[in-house]
């Protein structure tokens, strides 16, 4: 059966691609004629604002992206960054918000395959996984559903393939009602000597199709991600990819066998835009051209037109360039694990991107000016408003201080995540030394070693809403936090930028905001940017997400015996707060889960001090003076001593006296002032501590010591450690088993 | 001693149990690709270690378990060399039926990971020599099919002939498994097959809030004859 490529090119068919008048004159003149179907879809593919950035590249060049550690990075599949001896940690985070949304369970579960993917197509073996959710209200009728589902999804995909979930995030808002948010995040380790990249390099080599077989699934998916949702939303389902984990797992043990055999110059995944984008991407960066025989694709079912196959989003699909020498041995590679490898095409030197099917030339387009050449917009935008300071006394105190703890460490943000964390493996390679539930994961980087890395994700959108710019700081200052708290070195980051849509200038003016905020913190704590991704349109009947710039932190620890966690603490140990009581609660989880209000601007992040006093946690950890860390953040100073000591099943006795002449308890204990953490000592190092903490200039305050199964402060909580931890224990499971 | 992994597709803490072996033995073992039909005669320990082989489509272990490697584990068996199957791995063992019963989807449905509680009911075997029975034991598991469900008389018999080697203990029991099975053996005590994860408690790294003593250690260094190191409860 022959397939017609000849469908005519209408306007309305331009704008079904999200294609606008202007984009189209381009596209007529780099064509050099009326683009054929195929060609017009790869053009969308190409230029949509998933693929192309064209929103935001202006705004993300802005960010620090280099640093002394930096091997690779922002433009490969994933950043690169070097951990010492020789070994490179490879990582990044990405967003399956849109397909999420409509089919959670494998919406999520591919989102999890595509960043498994962009990690080890790099040469990374990925070690750990982390995931970052934002679901609606809970009292919204979609939201367990969504919760079951992308808890599944991810669960089911990352468990299977075989990578240790560490860490992670999840919030509920209503402004997230009709679009969640899924960002995933991996990380892989690799020998520097050893890392691929997508940059195709000489003439007449095979291109070569590795994977899994293309079936229609997926079609549009990158185009969708690009646009709003309305009502007709249900209908985008087909749009959607189905994961096959199993697959995956295959497809990363060929890739690291092949890649150990010398047989690959270049290699890509096929993600978003499937064949289009990654065959392009070899193409352009290696400044060669890229032919393909569609008729040599596996698929999966037949008859399939050119225009579905390039643009099919099929999962565990990669595409490579051949040494050819090595072909055979390249083949049985990918034989022994059932996988297809077919020789699809090969490298030219016209910088053409050529794909015939069936015996007809279906697209012949010029490959740089396909990627290079997207439209680049200087979005309008508005630089948003902020609110006026709101002092302690504007804020009611609670009538009993207890019940006021109690919820907030019930409440949906603060409560335990264990009934999500539960449902990943968290154990599986055996190098997981902090789990969930603490400030960051650990993970051992070799089997053998002390080494071990830090993993940490964090965004307060609800800060970012008051003021992008503080929330953008914030952001990557709270990472820096939790990275520091196990004792890593914050050493580099990821970013996933989730926003509405950026036509609106308020929405841009956010975004601008808030990547400056990012950008100055990444600079002041040295954590450069090295791989990300932006996802915009982010609404729903125009309504847009709480704007949630999400940072993947990553810390080195070169002795994982110099690490702690929040259940190090005993009996008779001394409590400290590193910083000063709090004084800030506009935008506080007091403020909304108590007073029932979303008022005031966000706490300010002094940069200054979140590197002084994080660079004396560390020190502090490293020389071994420490037993529990945590940072302060959503609760302020109470819910962490709350967490500390439901961690370590130990009371404490506290008292603050540090007080200054406008001090407020509320503000106290609730307040989520910035660049804060409460450490526990050792009795007998707690004078040592003292002298070095008073040497170093940092603010710190002895709160009491730790002990009974009470945890009081001043006489304002009192309540058991028990009482406290079945609050935080019990609302997750609760609410999801009245389903 | 010479210790074997069997590898099939799917399968994902193989590396984990390579590791395991190689602190604990001392030496790395040999590794077997499923579409092998012959198990070297001086091999005597073969594990079948945890994942999802063949990403579980079907059923759980169903599609391992009429792998051509298997006559040849089957016929170990027989001749008395030990075989554990680990969480897959003994699922993959009930397909096969080297062992009696059948994993079933978890009570609560979801995939589980944490620590659970494990008694050591039979300490006479050779892989639990190291233990003492009745001794409680922390172990990880990590599974979304590991309800364990065997017909009156299958149970009646596995109880009577004392062949629940480890039951979940102290209400820890993760997956509403029948009479708290967590791991079992077959008539002659040399086919082991059990849901939790020793394989990832073997070494002080692995210890934290949730295991205070790497107590899985015991099982392989009775398995393989030999004490390295420290025991279980160190």
């Amino acid at each position: 059966m022959t397939i017609n490529n000849t469908k005519p090119i209408t306007p309305e068919l331009i704008a079904e691609h999200g294609i606008n008048e202007e984009e189209y004159e381009k596209i007529l003149e780099l064509t050099g004629r009326e683009p054929s179907f195929t060609e017009l879809g790869i053009w969308s593919a190409m230029w949509n604002e998933h693929c192309s950035y064209k929103s935001s590249k202006k705004w993300l060049k802005t960010l620090p992206t280099e640093g002394s550690r930096v091997i690779e990075g922002p433009g490969e599949n994933a950043g690169v960054v070097d951990i010492d001896d020789g070994d490179v940690v490879v990582f990044k985070m990405e967003s399956h918000n849109h397909p999420s949304y409509i089919e959670p369970f494998q919406g999520a579960a591919t989102g999890m395959g595509g960043i498994l993917r962009d990690v080890f197509t790099m040469g990374a073996r990925p070690i750990a996984a982390m995931n970052a959710l934002r679901f609606g209200d809970p009292d919204h009728p979609k939201t367990k559903h969504l919760v079951s589902g992308v808890v599944a999804g991810i669960g089911g995909y990352g468990n299977s393939f075989g990578v240790p979930t560490v860490g992670g995030e999840t919030n509920f808002h209503k402004r997230y009602n009709g679009n969640i948010l899924v960002n995933a995040f991996a990380a892989g380790i690799a020998k520097a000597d050893q890392i691929f990249t997508s940059r195709a390099e000489g003439v007449g080599l095979p291109v070569v199709y590795l994977g899994a077989k293309t079936g229609r699934d997926g079609v549009g998916g990158a185009t969708m991600a690009s646009a709003e949702f309305d009502e007709n939303i249900e209908e985008k389902r087909p749009t959607v990819q189905v994961g096959d984990p199993f697959t995956e797992k295959c497809l990363l043990e060929a890739c690291l066998e092949l890649m150990a055999s010398g047989a690959v110059i270049a290699i890509q995944d096929m993600g978003a835009a499937g064949l289009t984008c990654s065959a392009v991407e070899m193409g352009a960066k290696g400044n060669l051209g890229i032919e393909l025989d569609l008729d040599k694709v596996p698929v999966r079912e037949e008859s399939m037109s050119a225009y579905e196959m390039m643009l099919s989003e099929s999962q565990e699909r990669m595409l490579m360039v051949l040494r050819p020498e090595l072909e055979d041995q390249a083949k049985a590679i990918f034989v022994k694990w059932g996988l297809d490898f077919a020789i699809v095409g090969k490298t030219t030197d016209d910088l053409r991107f050529k794909i015939s099917h069936q015996g007809e030339q279906v697209a012949d387009l010029p490959i740089k000016e396909l990627g290079d050449e997207a439209p680049e917009y200087d979005r309008p935008y508005m630089e948003p408003g902020i609110y006026s300071p709101l002092e302690p006394e504007q804020i009611d105190e609670p009538e009993d201080y207890n019940q006021a703890l109690l919820k907030l460490m019930a409440s949906p943000d603060i409560c335990s995540k264990r009934w999500i964390y539960e449902q990943y493996d968290t154990m599986i390679q055996g190098n997981s030394l902090q789990r969930p539930g603490g400030d960051a994961g650990v993970v051992r980087v070799d089997t053998n070693g002390k080494k071990a890395l830090a993993f940490s994700s964090d965004v307060t959108p609800r800060y970012v809403d008051a003021d992008a710019y503080e929330g953008g700081k914030q952001a990557v200052a709270e990472c820096y936090r939790n990275l520091t708290a196990v004792g890593a070195e914050p050493i580099a980051a990821t970013d996933n930028l989730n926003f509405g849509n950026p036509e609106k200038p308020e929405i841009m003016g956010t975004f601008v905001k808030a990547i400056e905020g990012i950008g100055e913190a990444c600079e002041a704590l040295s954590m450069p940017i090295v791989s990300g991704n932006v996802s915009l349109y982010n609404e729903t009947h125009g309504e847009a997400i709480l704007p949630t710039p999400t940072i993947g932190g990553v810390g080195l620890i070169p002795d994982y015996e110099q690490t702690v966690g929040l259940s190090g603490a005993e009996k008779g140990d001394v409590l400290f707060l590193i910083g000063t009581h709090g004084t800030h609660l506009g935008q506080s989880i007091y403020m909304r889960e108590c007073l029932g209000l979303e008022d005031g601007p966000p706490p300010e992040v002094k940069l200054d001090f979140e590197r002084a006093r994080g660079e004396f946690i560390r020190a502090t950890i490293r020389n071994d003076n420490a037993k529990a860390c945590h940072d302060l953040s959503d609760g302020g100073l109470a819910v962490a001593i709350a967490e500390l000591c439901i961690k370590s099943g130990v009371g404490a006795d506290l008292s603050l006296t540090r007080r200054n002449d406008n001090y407020a308890p509320h503000a106290a204990l609730f307040g989520e002032d910035q660049a804060r953490y409460i450490l526990a000592i050792k009795e007998s190092r707690a004078n040592l501590f003292a002298a070095n903490a008073e040497a170093s200039g940092v603010s710190f305050e002895k709160l009491g010591y730790l002990g009974g199964d009470t945890l009081k402060i001043d006489d304002l909580i009192s309540i058991s450690v028990k009482e406290l931890e079945n609050a935080h224990e019990a609302w997750l499971p609760n609410y999801m088993a009245n389903a | 001693m010479r210790t074997a992994i069997v590898q099939f597709p799917g399968l994902n803490r193989d590396r984990d149990m390579v590791d395991a072996i190689t602190k604990i033995a001392g030496n790395a073992p040999e590794l077997i690709w499923y579409t092998e039909t012959e198990i070297a005669k001086e091999v005597d320990l073969v594990i079948i270690p945890g994942g999802f082989s063949y990403g579980d489509y079907l059923r759980a272990g169903a599609i391992a378990a009429r792998a051509p490697i298997m006559d040849a584990i089957r016929e170990k068996a027989t001749q008395g060399a030990g075989v554990l199957g680990v969480c897959n791995g003994f699922q993959i063992l009930t397909e096969a039926g080297l062992l009696p019963g059948a994993l079933m989807r978890n009570a609560g449905l979801n995939f589980v990971c944490k620590m659970v509680e494990l008694e050591v009911t039979n300490s006479d075997i050779r892989f639990t020599s190291q233990y003492n029975k009745g001794q409680v034991i922390t172990c990880p598991v990590a599974h979304h099919d590991g309800n364990y469900f065997a017909n009156e008389t299958t149970l009646k018999t596995l109880e009577d002939q004392n062949r629940v080697i480890f039951r979940y203990a102290n209400g820890t029991n993760p997956n509403g498994s029948i009479n708290d099975i967590a791991g079992i053996t077959n008539e002659t005590g040399n086919v082991l097959g059990m849901m939790p994860h020793p394989e990832n408690l073997i070494e002080e790294a692995h210890l934290n809030v949730d295991a205070k003593s790497f107590d899985g250690r015991a099982l392989f260094e009775s398995a393989l004859g030999s004490i390295t190191g420290t025991g279980a409860g160190a």
